[in-house]
C-alpha cells in the first residue's frame, strides 16, 4: 500500500526528466497509473469485506509519527473514487489540453494530487494525515493557478490556498491536542478511547479544530467562497479536485472521526446547523447563475452541505444515506463537469443563456448530460433516486427536528434539480443556433469517459447489488455500525418518502420550465456581494496589507536615530517593569570610600566633555569629546585596579574615534537635522535611560553579592587552567565557548560591513 | 596627514607596536593582556601606519587583504578546541605541555585559542576600517 500511495509522487518526479517525451501524443499512456491503482484497490474488496487491512511503516517512531495505512470500507470507497474518476480525468485531459506547453507539468500536479489524496484517505496516523492534507491543498493551488498568466486565476489560487491552509493548521492543532489526550497519533487508538475524549476538558477545542479543518476543505458556509473561485482552473481540475475528491476530504475526516464524537451534542448540532445552512444557501445561489461551471460549483457546495448535514444527524440511516449520496454525487457531478468542459472546448462559451440545441451536433455528450441530470434529480431508475430515497428516509424517521430537516432537504433538492437540469439538459434542447452548426463532440477521448461515468449513474441504479455488499456494507462497519440490515433497492412501495420524492421532482421541473436564465438576476445578486464572506475575507486581507505597510513604515523607517530611540524606550519599559515594586536600594554611605582628588577631577572632565558633546556645533568636535569621556573612563578603571578593562577600553575608544572621523570626514558640515523639539525629546529619553541604568546599578550594589562563581574562578584558575590572570583564563578556558561564538559574531559583522560597502549593484538590480 | 615626522616615526612604530601586541598576547595568561587586547593594539599599529603613509602603502605592506586573517584565526580557535578530542576529552578541555619554553612560557591549547582570537580581531578591525575608509 505504501507503494500505491507513493506511486503518484514517483510519477510526478519522473515527469520532470521524461515529461517532454510524454506530453506529445503519448500522454494518454499516463492514465495507466490511475487505472492500475483502481484495479489494485478493486481486487482488495474481498479482503476488506473480511476486515480492515492495516499496514505499518516506521517513519519517526520516536515521535509516534508513522506511515501507517489502514484500508477499511470507508477508505476503500474514497480510494476507488479517487482512482476511478482519476482514470477518466487523465484520459480526458490528454485530449482536452492537447498540445499545451505545460501539459507535462499539469500531469505532474495531477499525479502529485492523486498520491496525496490516496495518502489522506489511507493514513492511520494523524500527523501523516495532516501532511497529505496539506499536500492536496498545495497541489490544488498549482492546479487552480495553472493559467498563471491570468491574474484572476492567481488570485483564486491564493484564496483557495489560504482558506484550506488555515484549515490544515487547525487539523495539525487538533492532532496535537488529541495526542495530548490519548497519548497517540493513531486514529484507531483515538476511536477506541471515545469516552475518554468526550469527558476530557479539551474536547470542545478538539471538535472546533476538526470543524475548522473540515469546513474549510469541504467549502462549508462561511468558508464556501473559495470553491466557486477555484473554477478558474481548467475543467479537468474542477472535475477531479473540486467536485469528486479533494473537497470530499473534509467529509472523509468527519466520517472517519464520527465514531469518536457521536453522542456529543456539540458535534451533532453544529454539523446539522452548518451543513443545513450551507446546502440551502448554496442551492439558492445556483438560481442566480448562468455560467455552467458557476452553477455546478454552487451545487457542489450545496451537495457537500447535504453530506455534512447527514453526518450531523448521525443515525445509522443517515450515515448510510451519506455514503450512498457520496457516490451518487461523485458520479453525476463529475459527468456534468466533463460535459461542461466539452461544450466549453467546442463552443468557447459556458453561458447557459447562449447555449441551446447542441444535441443535434454532439449526441453522446447530450446523452451523458441527460443521464447525469436524471441522477441529480433523483428520477427513477437512476442511482440518484436511491440516494434521495435514503436521505428522506433518514431525515423523516430518525434524527433531530424531522420536520425542519425534511423541509430544508426538499427545498434544497428542488433547487439542485433545477441546477442539474440547467447544466445537463438546457444546452441540448431547443433550436440549434446557426453559429453552432459546425460544432463537433470532439475526440472519443473526451466523450467516452464522460459517457462511462454517466452510464454508471444508471447502471448502479438498476443494479444496486453491485455496490451494496462490496462497498457500502464494509464502509458502515468502518463507521462502527455493525449488522445493519442493508437493502438497497429502487422500489420501496407507496409511502411518505415516495411522495416527497415526487413532490421534489414536480416542483423542480416546474421551476426549470418557469425560470429562464437571464443576466438581470445575476446582476441583482452582485449587489449583495459586498456583504458576502468572500468580501469579508478579502477585506481582512487588504487590512492586513495596509496594517503591515503602516507598521513597517513606522518601525523600519530607515533612520538610525529612530531605531535607537525605539530600542532605548523598549529597554526602559522592560527594566522599569522589572524594577517596579521590588526595587529597594539601600546604600550604606559609611561603607563607601571617600572621593579622592583624582576621581573628582576625572568626573569633572567627563561632565565637561559630555556638555561639550551635546552643545557643540561640529561633528568632529563631538566625536573627539566622546573620546575624552572614554579615556576618562579608562582612568577610572585603572584607579579601581581593572587594568584589563582599561587597556581594552582604551584601544576600543581609539578605534571608535578613528572610525567616526573616517565616516564624518566625508559628510557635509554640521546641519541642523533636528529641530529643538526633537532634541528636547531625545534629551529626556537619554536622561531617563541614564537615570534608569544608575538606579539599576545602585540596586545591584544594595543586593548582597553572590560571589561563589568568582571565588570558584579565582581559586581554580591556576589549578585547572594553569593561568594566573583570572580574566583571561575565563575568556579562553572556562568560558571559551562564549569567546568562540563572540569572535564568530565579529567576523559576521565585518563581512556585513564589507558586503554593504563594496556592494555595487547594477542599475537594473537596484530596488526602485 | 602626510607629515614627515609622523611618517618616519610610524615606520619605526609599526614593528615596535606589533612586537608589543605579541608581548601583550603572550603575557595574557599570567598578567593583564590577552588575545583581544593584543589584536586591537596590532590593528591600531596598522591604522597608524595607514594614516601616516596612506592606505595603499599599508595594503602593499600587508600583501594580502586583512580579511584573510578572519578565517585563519577562526580555524585555529576551532582546531584548538577540537584538539582535546583526539585524547578522548570533551570539547575545549585545556591541554598543556609539562615543560615551560623560554620566552614564550607554558604552551597549551588555550594559547592557540588566544592566538586565534588575536588574528580574528586584527582581521575584523582592519577589514571594517579599511573598507569604510576606501568607500567613504
Amino acid at each position: 500500500m505504501l507503494l500505491a500511495v507513493l506511486s503518484g509522487f514517483i510519477f510526478a518526479l519522473l515527469l520532470v526528466p521524461f515529461g517532454k517525451v510524454l506530453k506529445g501524443k503519448w500522454s494518454i499512456l499516463l492514465s495507466i497509473l490511475p487505472l492500475a491503482l483502481f484495479i489494485f484497490f478493486l481486487q482488495k474488496i474481498p479482503q476488506v469485506i473480511d476486515g480492515a487491512i492495516l499496514e505499518r511503516n516506521q517513519w519517526v517512531p520516536q515521535l509516534g509519527i508513522n506511515l501507517d495505512f489502514n484500508l477499511d470500507g470507508l477508505s476503500l470507497i474514497f480510494a476507488l473514487m479517487i482512482t476511478g474518476v482519476g482514470t477518466m480525468v487523465f484520459i480526458y485531459t490528454s485530449y482536452y489540453l492537447k498540445g499545451h506547453v505545460y501539459l507535462d507539468r499539469f500531469f505532474g500536479f495531477l499525479c502529485l494530487f492523486m498520491g496525496a489524496m490516496l495518502g489522506l484517505v489511507l493514513s492511520e496516523n494523524l500527523i501523516t494525515l495532516f501532511l497529505f492534507w496539506e499536500l492536496t491543498s498545495i497541489s490544488s493551488f498549482f492546479l487552480i493557478g495553472f493559467n498563471n498568466e491570468d491574474p484572476a486565476s492567481r488570485k483564486s489560487a491564493l484564496i483557495a490556498l489560504s482558506v484550506t491552509g488555515l484549515g490544515g493548521l487547525c487539523l495539525l492543532a487538533a492532532g496535537l491536542v488529541i495526542h495530548g489526550i490519548t497519548d497517540s497519533f493513531s486514529i484507531v487508538d483515538m476511536l477506541q478511547s471515545s469516552t475518554m475524549m468526550q469527558d476530557h476538558s479539551f474536547f470542545m477545542a478538539v471538535v472546533c479544530l476538526i470543524f475548522g479543518a473540515a469546513f474549510t476543505k469541504s467549502a462549508q458556509f462561511p468558508f464556501h467562497f473559495w470553491l466557486p473561485g477555484a473554477m478558474k482552473a481548467p475543467t479537468p481540475v474542477s472535475t477531479y479536485l473540486h467536485s469528486a475528491t479533494m473537497v470530499k476530504a473534509g467529509i472523509y475526516l468527519l466520517f472517519r472521526l464520527s465514531p469518536a464524537f457521536s453522542g456529543s451534542e456539540l458535534w451533532h448540532y453544529s454539523l446539522w446547523c452548518v451543513g443545513g445552512a450551507t446546502m440551502v444557501y448554496a442551492a439558492f445561489q445556483t438560481l442566480f447563475r448562468d455560467d455552467l461551471k458557476s452553477i455546478l460549483a454552487y451545487s457542489t457546495v450545496s451537495a457537500l452541505g447535504i453530506l455534512v448535514f447527514l453526518i450531523g444527524l448521525g443515525t445509522e440511516e443517515a450515515m448510510l444515506a451519506g455514503l450512498v449520496f457520496l457516490l451518487v454525487h461523485a458520479l453525476y457531478k463529475a459527468t456534468l463537469f466533463l460535459m461542461t468542459g466539452i461544450i466549453d472546448h467546442a463552443a468557447h462559451t459556458r453561458n447557459v443563456s447562449e447555449l441551446s440545441g447542441l444535441r443535434k451536433v454532439m449526441l453522446p455528450v447530450a446523452v451523458a448530460g441527460f443521464l447525469a441530470a436524471l441522477s441529480n434529480a433523483g428520477i427513477p431508475p437512476s442511482f440518484g433516486f436511491i440516494g434521495k430515497d435514503l436521505i428522506y428516509e433518514a431525515s423523516l424517521h430518525t434524527g433531530v427536528f424531522p420536520l425542519i430537516s425534511t423541509v430544508a432537504l426538499v427545498s434544497t433538492n428542488v433547487m439542485l434539480l433545477f441546477a442539474g437540469f440547467l447544466a445537463g439538459v438546457r444546452p441540448f434542447i431547443g433550436p440549434l443556433p446557426t453559429k453552432y452548426k459546425d460544432l463537433q463532440a470532439g475526440s472519443p477521448r473526451l466523450w467516452v469517459p464522460t459517457l462511462i461515468l454517466a452510464t454508471l449513474c444508471l447502471v448502479i441504479g438498476l443494479a444496486p447489488g453491485l455496490i451494496s455488499n462490496s462497498l457500502i456494507a464494509p464502509a458502515l462497519v468502518a463507521l462502527g455500525i455493525q449488522d445493519y440490515a442493508l437493502d438497497l433497492k429502487l422500489w420501496h412501495g407507496f409511502n411518505t418518502v415516495l411522495a416527497l420524492s415526487a413532490t421534489t421532482i414536480g416542483l423542480g421541473l416546474g421551476l426549470f420550465f418557469l425560470l429562464k436564465p437571464s443576466l438581470n438576476r445575476e446582476e441583482q445578486m452582485l449587489k449583495w456581494e459586498k456583504y458576502s464572506p468572500l468580501a469579508f475575507f478579502e477585506g481582512m486581507g487588504s487590512l492586513t496589507f495596509r496594517f503591515s505597510t503602516l507598521w513597517t513604515g513606522m518601525v523600519q523607517n530607515g533612520y538610525l536615530r529612530n531605531y535607537i530611540l525605539v530600542i532605548l524606550l523598549f529597554l526602559m519599559a522592560l527594566i522599569g517593569y522589572g524594577m517596579w515594586g521590588n526595587f529597594h536600594p539601600k546604600i550604606d554611605f559609611t561603607q563607601l570610600l571617600d572621593l579622592t582628588f583624582y576621581e573628582t577631577g576625572i568626573m569633572a572632565i567627563m561632565l565637561g566633555a559630555i556638555v561639550f558633546t551635546v552643545f557643540t556645533g561640529s561633528r568632529l568636535t563631538a566625536v573627539a569629546a566622546m573620546g575624552v569621556v572614554g579615556y576618562s573612563l579608562c582612568l577610572l578603571f585603572v584607579f579601581y585596579s581593572a587594568p584589563d578593562l582599561a587597556m581594552t577600553q582604551f584601544a576600543i575608544d581609539t578605534l571608535t574615534v578613528i572610525l567616526f572621523v573616517l565616516v564624518l570626514y566625508r559628510l557635509p558640515k554640521y546641519l541642523p537635522f533636528s529641530d529643538s523639539r526633537v532634541r528636547v525629546r531625545d534629551g529626556i529619553v537619554a536622561l531617563g535611560f541614564g537615570g534608569m541604568i544608575t538606579l539599576l546599578a545602585l540596586g545591584v550594589l544594595s543586593d548582597p553579592m553572590v560571589s561563589e562563581v568568582s571565588e570558584y574562578y579565582s581559586a581554580n584558575a591556576y589549578k585547572l587552567a594553569k593561568g594566573k590572570n583570572v580574566v583571561n583564563v575565563i575568556l579562553v578556558d572556562f568560558r571559551g565557548m562564549d569567546t568562540l561564538v563572540e569572535i564568530t559574531v565579529l567576523v559576521i559583522a565585518a563581512l556585513g560591513v564589507f558586503g554593504l560597502m563594496k556592494l555595487r549593484l547594477k542599475s537594473r538590480e537596484r530596488i526602485r | 596627514m602626510k607629515t614627515l615626522i609622523l611618517r618616519t616615526a610610524s615606520n619605526y612604530l609599526l614593528p615596535l607596536l606589533l612586537l608589543f601586541s605579541v608581548f601583550i598576547l603572550l603575557r595574557g595568561h599570567y598578567l593583564p593582556g590577552g588575545g583581544f587586547i593584543g589584536g586591537l593594539i596590532a590593528s591600531i599599529a596598522f591604522v597608524l601606519h595607514a594614516f601616516a603613509n596612506g592606505l595603499e602603502n599599508t595594503k602593499s605592506l600587508l600583501r594580502t587583504h586583512p580579511g584573510f586573517l578572519m578565517p585563519v584565526g577562526l580555524t585555529l580557535a576551532v582546531i584548538s578546541g577540537l584538539a582535546p578530542g583526539i585524547f578522548g576529552l570533551p570539547f575545549m578541555t585545556g591541554l598543556w605541555y609539562d615543560e615551560a619554553i623560554p620566552v614564550i612560557g607554558m604552551i597549551g591549547s588555550a594559547l592557540f585559542f588566544d592566538i586565534g582570537v588575536y588574528l580574528v580581531v586584527i582581521g575584523v578591525t582592519l577589514t571594517i576600517i579599511f573598507t569604510i575608509s576606501e568607500s567613504a
